[in-house]
């Protein structure tokens, strides 16, 4: 083995820029994984330093000090003393500093270059810096820190040389003669240090007229500032279910005809219908959600690229902070309408340990975008298509109510488990309100194409494993001639045992044979009822349509209904659990969150199913 | 005065916080985040609703968010000699 490549940390405040930088210096030569044994995201990507030489460029978790207060900062301390279990400690660390903010980023920066570490400092975001009128001299602030300080603007690539330069410079000066480390500061001292060398470094200020207050005027107004929130909110849920038709639309038709192309070209056998079946047919259903997942993320991304985010946070903690939330847990739950997967990943930020696994718990109950397809075509089988009011729909009407149901729920089991299980200290709400920023197509396109590639991976790899072995399931053993292959099959015998089950909320062995495999994902459940009602129909609407005709001939008003209403609650989605499972450490919440939804959607279909059935609807 | 009672857009400074009556998570990362006793400090928008939860301050450069319950931990005091010495010192060059 040569010698190791260099490893370089960025560390600093949250809203320093980081991630921005880390994008500029490694471009889209990154890898995102986990820590092991912990729940945070590492972010990792090549650069090169001058002359061509690789290095490790490692993006930590924004932190206010190395006294971690949440789990994110406990990673940052342990990867910058060099105890993170598969991290090598960095060979040099780059101190990112908000320009515009010296006086509080230079708090952390103080600890960090105490470390008595090969350090640099980017003094990023100066553009903003001299937005605001501030003229600053990064020599006196070299000086005045003892480390190279390098101005950069990590969104318009301004300054990137020069950081590579001061790193390796930095690098080989560990082996001529390590600084010592120096004495141990206070935190007060720590800040009154910043504050003066934050002045020293200021050549003029002008007054505070800064763009950004005028704007958090409007947008934190006590009253235009929620109607413009909702106004957004209302604009992002109409562009993730119209904007993304077509798109859908058209990765529907190329499945459908991939799948007809193999049929053509094949001879009719078992692997054929494996094939086009289970491989083509599972793994499409899932990807047709690409479209809607990618622009609920455009804007979820773009949200918190310019500074949005947190003002959401801000108007909506009070509501929160009603059911034992704090503004915080806002954002996950926000995306937890696309998917709760990514949702209960973004609860990282959030601080208070009990706030996070509350947050978790319910997230899985906001309506996600694979409840979509079965809601979608129970409603269309079932409820007739007739104006409620002018421009309203009672179809339309009732998906909205099964939103609704859904954020109810969610705030009604996050308001039981705030005073049973997740019981504590009323959460806080504290929270750095950034700078706006207009975000650059660079970083949000890397964005989303890496939630692509996260989602298309699933796909590919879980889904694909799943369908494959409800198909095996469904098709073995095999029938004798003429009998039912259902019923013969392992996963016949597993649903019939499962309908007596279900038998008292209305549902049928039919519905045990799609709820298994739909474990897997939600989804699914559509897939599957139209395999188990053989349609042979290959054309993706005739299709839709010949499935409510069965289901309209095979289930009563009181099933459907009851079936939906299962839906809102139930826990089906492998990735959800398996996520809930990493971000909880342990078996124990996964199974919570499993037995309490499965509870109330038991309990919530039978109660529809007994009212419905009541009203002679049975 | 605490500081929720602070009116919008007054300066001042923060004279004394009742640390026992904050969590101490909470204590550790508003001090990390530049509030101390002597910072000072501006509010500058309540929130929404009846109860004007949570509000945002501004320290130094910094728009920070936080409940009214840390600021009612918070006393408060106005700023006024420093600046008005300053001023005419500097008009006297």
């Amino acid at each position: 083995m040569t010698k190791q490549a260099c490893v370089v940390a960025l560390v600093g405040n949250p809203n320093a820029g980081k991630s921005a930088l880390f994008n500029a210096l490694t471009g889209a030569r990154q890898k995102i994984a986990n820590y092991p044994g912990v729940t945070v995201e590492r972010k990792a990507g090549r650069m090169a330093l001058p002359g061509g030489e690789p290095a490790e460029l490692v993006d930590l978790p924004g932190a206010y000090g190395l006294d971690a207060t949440s789990p994110d900062e406990e990673v940052t301390r342990a990867v910058i003393m060099g105890e993170m279990v598969g991290q090598a400690r960095p060979d040099v660390l780059v101190i990112v500093l908000d320009a515009a903010n010296l006086a509080q980023h230079l708090v952390f920066a103080q600890e960090m270059i105490a470390l008595g570490r090969p350090a640099v400092a980017a003094l990023n975001m100066i553009d903003l810096a001299e937005r605001d009128g501030l003229v600053l001299d990064p020599a006196a602030l070299q000086a005045a820190l003892g480390v190279p300080v390098i101005p950069t603007v990590a969104v318009r690539r301004r300054g990137l040389d020069d950081l590579a330069a001061a790193i390796s410079e930095a690098r080989d000066r560990v082996s001529a003669a390590a600084p010592a480390p120096r004495p141990h500061l206070t935190l007060p001292e720590r800040r009154m240090l910043a504050r003066e060398m934050a002045h020293g470094a200021i050549l003029s200020e002008s007054s505070q007229h800064r763009i950004h207050s005028r704007i958090d005027h409007v947008l934190l107004h006590p009253w235009a500032g929620p109607v413009i929130l909702f106004g957004l909110l209302f604009v992002v849920f109409q562009a993730v279910f119209s904007w993304a038709t077509p798109f859908a639309d058209a990765l529907k038709a190329g499945f459908q005809a991939l799948g007809d192309l193999v049929r053509t070209v094949l001879p009719p056998s078992l692997p054929r219908d494996f094939l086009t079946d289970g491989v083509i047919a599972g793994v499409g259903a899932v990807l047709v959600f690409l479209p809607q997942i990618l622009i609920l993320f455009f804007f979820i991304l773009s949200m918190e690229a310019t500074g949005y985010m947190a003002r959401a946070a801000f108007l909506m903690d009070r509501l929160m902070a009603g059911v034992g939330l704090s503004g915080r847990s806002f954002i996950p739950l926000l995306s937890s309408f696309a998917c709760a997967v990514p949702g209960i990943m973004s609860t990282r930020s959030i601080t208070d340990p009990k706030d996070r696994l509350t947050t978790i718990l319910v997230a899985p109950l906001m309506t996600c975008s694979a409840r979509l397809p079965v809601y979608a075509v129970i409603i269309a089988a079932f409820i007739p298509s007739q104006q409620v009011l002018p421009g309203i729909g009672l179809q339309g009407l009732v998906l909205f109510g099964l939103y609704v149901v859904g954020v109810f729920g969610a705030m009604a089991v996050a308001l039981v488990l705030r005073r049973s299980v997740t019981k504590g200290a009323t959460s806080g709400f504290i929270m750095e309100l950034p700078k706006y920023q207009l975000p650059t197509v660079r970083d949000l396109a890397l964005g989303l194409f890496q939630r692509a590639w996260v989602f298309t991976r699933r796909a590919g790899t879980m889904i694909l494993t799943v369908t494959i072995v409800l198909w095996l399931l469904l098709n073995f053993p095999r029938a004798e001639p003429g009998a039912d292959q259902v019923d013969a099959s392992v996963a016949g015998h597993i649903a019939n045992g499962l309908a007596v089950v279900i038998a008292p909320i209305g549902f049928n062995r039919d519905i045990a044979l799609a709820l298994i495999p739909a474990m897997a994902a939600r989804e699914v459940a559509v897939s599957a009822l139209a395999t188990t009602y053989a349609v042979g129909e290959t054309d993706p609407d005739a299709q839709g349509r010949a499935l409510g005709v069965s289901l309209k001939s095979n289930w009563s008003l009181a099933t459907a209904l009851a079936f939906l209403a299962w839906f809102v609650f139930a826990p089906q989605c492998m990735s959800t659990i398996a996520v809930t499972r990493r971000e909880t450490n342990g078996w124990k919440w996964p199974i919570f969150m499993l037995s309490y939804m499965f509870g109330l959607a038991y309990l919530f279909a039978g109660l529809t199913y007994w009212t419905a059935a009541a009203f002679g609807l049975g | 005065m605490t500081l929720d009672q602070l009116p919008i857009g007054v300066p001042a400074r923060i004279a004394r916080i009742d640390w026992a009556q904050l969590v101490p998570e909470e204590a550790q990362r508003l001090r990390a985040m530049g509030i101390d006793e002597g910072a000072e400090v501006k509010l500058s928008y309540r929130g929404v609703f009846m109860t004007r939860d949570p509000i945002a301050l501004e320290i130094g450069r910094m728009t920070l968010a936080l409940r009214r319950a840390h600021a009612r931990a918070m006393e408060v005091e106005p700023v006024i000699n420093e600046i008005s010495a300053e001023i005419p010192a500097e008009a006297a060059e």
